[in-house]
């Protein structure tokens, strides 16, 4: 492992994805990419009194399920990352109290998902055979958090986004046959003053790009190298603005890039206005979606950006602007 | 070269602002004006029946507020005032009617807190505002017409 350029680590010997899962909520099941995902709700509560508890159990259980899939023993796994929206990461701590793994808690907003896999790499390549990464959000309990009470009738702007309700779990090991994490890309925090919470796309749009355009000058690589880059959760307006002030810098990123919070919702027939957001936006997205078009090899390279909101509902009350960040992992076969 | 959007967080909000669709106004204000007028038009009907029936004027009114809140907080219940809200914007907020929404809302999510610090806390985060302004604006009206009309004013 080796820093190149000015902040991409190179991996010597590329750690493998050796699994993921994905468990999602019923408007997830009516979207697109239904047939993808490993589990779908019928039900937001999932069994449970309130959806704190219902989001902790959907981490949980996705979690129980890619260790399952994978065929690898949990005493094989070595350390767990994970992270979510709520106050001080509940849904995760609570949710993986009783899986009996080192655990270590992050908060990357909506870019946990990558965060947490660049670190299990970075572990994977070093010292540990085996890493978790798992992932969630939940409609109701972010809408409780950072907005309004969900019975209350308001009525929301086109810009803002849907929080999508579920969890993506992955593994990340020392040995394998890929597909094979061959850089990450952390990003830095930028902001560029936007703070309006109901813009969250193009309040971390800048981020997302000062990140892309880092990746491709760290590792001398060009859009078209990929087979698809893909970003988190910028949702359209955020997906339009990278697009767009890419190009401006010398990238044209438009024949391969997607977001997955545009891929995840139908627009016109689900209300999504802008498209999904949230930490199980790009985990339940990479983990049902990209991972088993790696596996089936229709795609063989893939970049992807997980863009997170470093705000909470204090900072926006207090007049705060938002300030964006986002990671990139480059998955290749 | 044409400038570029990020160069000040000032031409980033305008370029942003450029790329955000606007809501649909015209739309919004066309549901709004015949929702609310709707909701008005019961309560005056209501108002009608009472004051038929011998009630007089006053009471007939609270009578009516009574009917309003008390379909605002079912609905709401019902997960149906929401859905409403989102047709009508302040054509079902403005009125009694979202008053009543906004006070049963937070009630009903944040009874999973437990009833005193979650249902009685809470109850109030959105309606609150409103109460304290409300009540605040009449003082200072009621003040502003004490010493206007110092002389109209007799004490019984």
């Amino acid at each position: 492992m080796k820093k190149i350029g000015k902040q991409t680590i190179e991996f010597d010997n590329p750690p493998t994805i050796s699994e993921t899962a994905c468990i999602v909520g019923p408007k997830e099941a009516n979207g697109p990419l239904a047939k993808y995902f490993d589990q779908c709700l019928d039900d937001e509560f999932w069994g449970e009194s309130t959806w704190e508890k219902a989001e902790s159990k959907i981490i949980k259980e996705t979690a129980n399920l890619v260790i399952s899939k994978s065929g690898i023993a949990t005493s094989d796994i070595d350390y767990c990352f994970a992270g979510d929206l709520l106050n001080q990461c509940i849904s995760s701590s609570f949710g993986l109290r009783d899986a009996n793994i080192p655990y270590f808690g992050i908060f990357g907003a909506c870019s946990t998902f990558v965060e947490g896999l660049s670190l299990a790499s970075v572990l994977a390549e070093s010292c540990a055979k085996n890493v978790l990464v798992a992932t969630s959000s939940h409609f109701c309990s972010a809408e409780k958090q950072f907005r309004f009470p969900l019975e209350l009738g308001n009525q929301r702007p086109p810009s803002s986004q849907w929080t999508v309700t579920g969890a993506g779990s992955a593994i990340v090991s020392k040995e394998g046959n890929g597909p094979f994490v061959t850089h990450i890309t952390p990003g830095k925090i930028i902001d560029m003053g936007i703070k309006d919470g109901n813009s969250m796309g193009a309040a971390m749009a800048p981020a997302a790009l000062d990140t892309l355009i880092t990746h491709f000058k760290d590792t001398n690589r060009a859009p078209s190298y990929y087979d698809v880059i893909a970003t988190g959760d910028l949702g359209y307006i955020g997906k339009e603005i990278l697009t767009e002030l890419a190009k401006k810098e010398g990238y044209n990123i438009e024949p391969n890039y997607d977001d997955c919070g545009v891929l995840i919702f139908d627009k016109k027939n689900q209300d999504t206005h802008s498209g999904g957001s949230g930490c199980a936006c790009c985990g339940s997205v990479f983990s049902g979606y990209f991972f088993k078009q790696l596996r089936d090899k229709k795609i063989k390279k893939i970049l992807l950006i997980a863009t997170g909101a470093l705000m909470n509902a204090t900072s926006s009350q207090q007049g705060e602007s938002i300030p964006g960040i986002a990671h990139a992992i480059s998955i290749e076969l | 070269m044409e400038s570029n959007p990020l160069d000040t967080q000032k031409s980033y909000q305008e370029y942003v602002n450029q790329k955000s669709p606007n809501s649909p106004i015209f739309k919004n204000c066309i549901n709004a004006f015949w929702v609310g007028g709707l909701i008005c038009s019961i309560g005056q009907i209501i108002l009608n029946i009472c004051t038929q029936r011998g009630l007089s004027t006053e009471i007939s009114g609270t009578i009516v507020s009574i009917i309003l809140i008390g379909i605002s907080a079912f609905l709401t219940g019902l997960n149906l005032f929401n859905k409403i809200g989102k047709f009508a914007g302040a054509g079902s907020l403005i009125p009694i009617t979202g008053f009543a929404n906004s006070v049963v809302s937070p009630a009903m999510e944040y009874k999973s807190e437990g009833y005193i610090m979650g249902v009685g806390g809470k109850m109030f985060t959105v309606a609150g505002p409103v109460l304290v302004f409300g009540i605040s604006t009449s003082i200072i009206v009621g003040l502003v017409y004490l010493i206007l009309n110092t002389q109209s004013i007799t004490l019984v």
